[in-house]
């Protein structure tokens, strides 16, 4: 098996994911024997594979569609923090250059 | 009303015959509920006031004379499984108090029939693991033996049927999670062809793979339940549209062992168990033959490319913004951070990092792209097989239910126990689990599952040879 170098804070930031620090090392740890295992697969001949399984596009007529609102209430009381008919959620994008 | 040995067959015949009524049933469950779950911990929640409300409804179309194989019959439900208004976390602190907003079809056609739900049960975090020591609210315990666990990820559900806190419970299966359970419990597990039931309302984890199955103690019982949450759904683009008339089926009579795959890493014991199965089958009329499938020994690599892969895109959901656990921070990045780590434990968190890992640029060619294409020759090879076997078979697991804590720090060790179980998920082929002999561990008998592994669309065929097994 080859020896797979992981950049884990690269791959947590990728997640959204924080990882404290004493998770990190086990985790630099444990990711390269988990990718070292999967790696057997290189040893399969695929060359007579399509690149692509195949695959078909699943479609439904674009009708009926349900009352507005008829579920607004029901999803929006799932949501942590609401105003009013909306998910309110920290501002996206910054004016503010990064330091 | 024995409830140790009462099926749900014979609950039908026992309650439409009026010997006692849906409610005297349910409340046997939930008095055994009472006494036994504080040990074997099967349930997140038991729903004792609205399952007595079920029980009585139940009792009223027994009473007109207009009920159906499950009416009255009380359940379990995994906790991944979604019901209007309740609590469905998935074993996981991010989903602690989300509330279902709508039923999942599986629970439409069960709640059509009248079915009495006792309660969500235990589940290794999102479905990711093989014992149920994964989830955040602590472990379940097998009932054949307390000291070991029930498998996983359907352990919950596993643990209340074999436990007698319920006649019969649903699961879901991506690469296993009810066959094995089923296997170290003595039950009886189905994971149906990928798109024969709906996936609709079940918390996704790999979702080219996932399917909901029973967990029962008979075939029969098995096959009630399938009966009852198979079909076409409009809500699900991969369920399969529903066969035009019954499949006519003659009797299978060829099972195909792959001879190769069972060379290592099965116990010697439960390799002698399986051998006897094949033996007894033998007398009964069926042809051993041995067959090859040489790219199955590669089927748990695979798995656990594509699997973490469609796991870190499904959770990607999660991001305490919508729904679920949100942990307040000062910029939106962080907010999904750090909901993110506090929400999801160890093994969901290595999971997501390995499914990033082999999705992203640089990396996804090496592992994503060429285990799918690993994964169509797999394909293949099931369809070559079928061409001359009715049914190809295997033992569930490498070995018997092991001991709380033993795998737990070491990933590799656990995901071994899948070898058996991955293959046919990846494949989308049915299967069932069918306890069949014991091995003996510390002084216990533990059960050995048998399992059968059907062509796409011939879950059928499993349950008549999963009878015969039974007979055997």
């Amino acid at each position: 098996m080859k020896d797979v170098r992981v950049d884990i804070q690269a791959l947590a930031k990728l997640a959204r994911l924080e990882v404290p620090q004493e998770e990190l090392r086990r985790l630099e740890h444990e990711l390269p024997e988990i990718l070292g295992f999967v790696e057997t697969i290189q040893a399969v001949d695929v060359s007579n594979e399509a690149e692509a399984p195949e695959r078909r596009n699943v479609m439904r007529a674009d009708e009926n569609p349900h009352a507005s609102g008829m579920y607004t209430e029901k999803l929006l009381s799932a949501a942590p923090f609401r105003q009013g008919n909306r998910i309110a959620v920290k501002q996206v994008i910054s004016r503010q250059k990064k330091v | 009303m024995n409830l140790d040995t009462l099926t749900i067959v014979e609950a039908r015949r026992a309650l439409d015959a009026k010997e006692y009524s849906a409610l005297e049933l349910t409340n046997a469950y939930l008095e055994r509920i009472a006494k036994k779950d504080g040990e074997i911990h099967a349930y997140l929640e038991v729903w004792a006031d609205s399952a007595r409300a079920e029980a009585k409804a139940a009792d009223t179309i027994i009473a007109r004379g207009e009920s159906k194989p499950l009416t009255g019959i009380p359940l379990a439900v995994k906790d991944n499984i979604l019901i209007e208004g309740r609590i469905a976390s998935a074993a996981s602190k991010i989903l602690e108090k989300y509330l279902a907003s709508y039923d999942s079809t599986v629970i439409t056609k069960l709640k059509a029939q009248g079915v009495v739900f006792l309660g969500r049960t235990n589940m290794d975090e999102f479905a990711m693991g093989s014992s149920t020591e994964n989830s955040a609210y602590g472990p379940t315990k097998n009932p054949v033996d307390p000291r070991r666990v029930p498998g996983g990820s359907s352990g919950g559900s596993a643990a209340a049927v074999a436990g007698n806190l319920a006649l019969a419970a649903l699961g879901s299966d991506t690469g296993g999670s009810v066959r094995q359970p089923a296997a170290h419990t003595g039950l009886v597990g189905l994971k149906p062809t990928y798109g024969a039931v709906s996936r609709s309302g079940l918390i996704a984890m790999g979702s080219s793979l996932d399917q909901i199955g029973p967990l029962t103690k008979t075939n029969a019982d098995a096959r009630i339940i399938f009966d009852a949450i198979k079909g076409y759904d409009e809500k699900d683009s991969t369920s399969l549209p529903d066969r035009s008339g019954p499949a006519a089926k003659e009797q299978p009579k060829v099972l195909g062992v792959p001879r190769a795959f069972l060379q290592k890493g099965v116990d010697a014991d439960l390799l002698d168990v399986f051998e006897k199965t094949l033996r007894r089958l033998e007398k009964a009329g069926y042809e051993i033959r041995d067959i090859e499938m040489p790219t199955l020994p590669y089927g748990l690599a695979v798995y656990y490319i594509i699997m973490p892969a469609e796991v870190s895109t499904n959770l990607a959901r999660l991001d305490g913004i919508r729904y679920g656990l949100s942990i307040p921070a000062d910029t939106i990045g962080e907010v999904y951070e750090k909901t993110r780590a506090a929400g999801f434990g160890r093994e969901t968190r290595r999971r997501i990092l390995v499914g990033t890992f082999v999705l992203s640029s640089g990396y996804a060619d090496a592992y994503y792209r060429k285990a799918r294409a690993v994964r169509s020759v797999l394909k293949k090879e099931f369809r070559t097989a079928f061409e001359n076997v009715d049914a190809i078979v295997l033992p569930t697991t490498p070995s018997p239910a092991f001991v709380l804590g033993t795998k737990t720090s070491d990933p590799l060790a656990m995901y071994a126990e899948d070898i058996f179980g991955v293959s046919v998920n990846l494949a989308g082929v049915p299967a069932i689990s069918v306890p069949s002999g014991t091995v003996e561990r510390d002084g216990v008998a533990l059960p050995v599952g048998f399992q059968i592994i059907g062509n796409w669309g011939g879950e059928e065929a499993l349950f008549v040879i999963g009878e015969d097994v039974e007979k055997a």
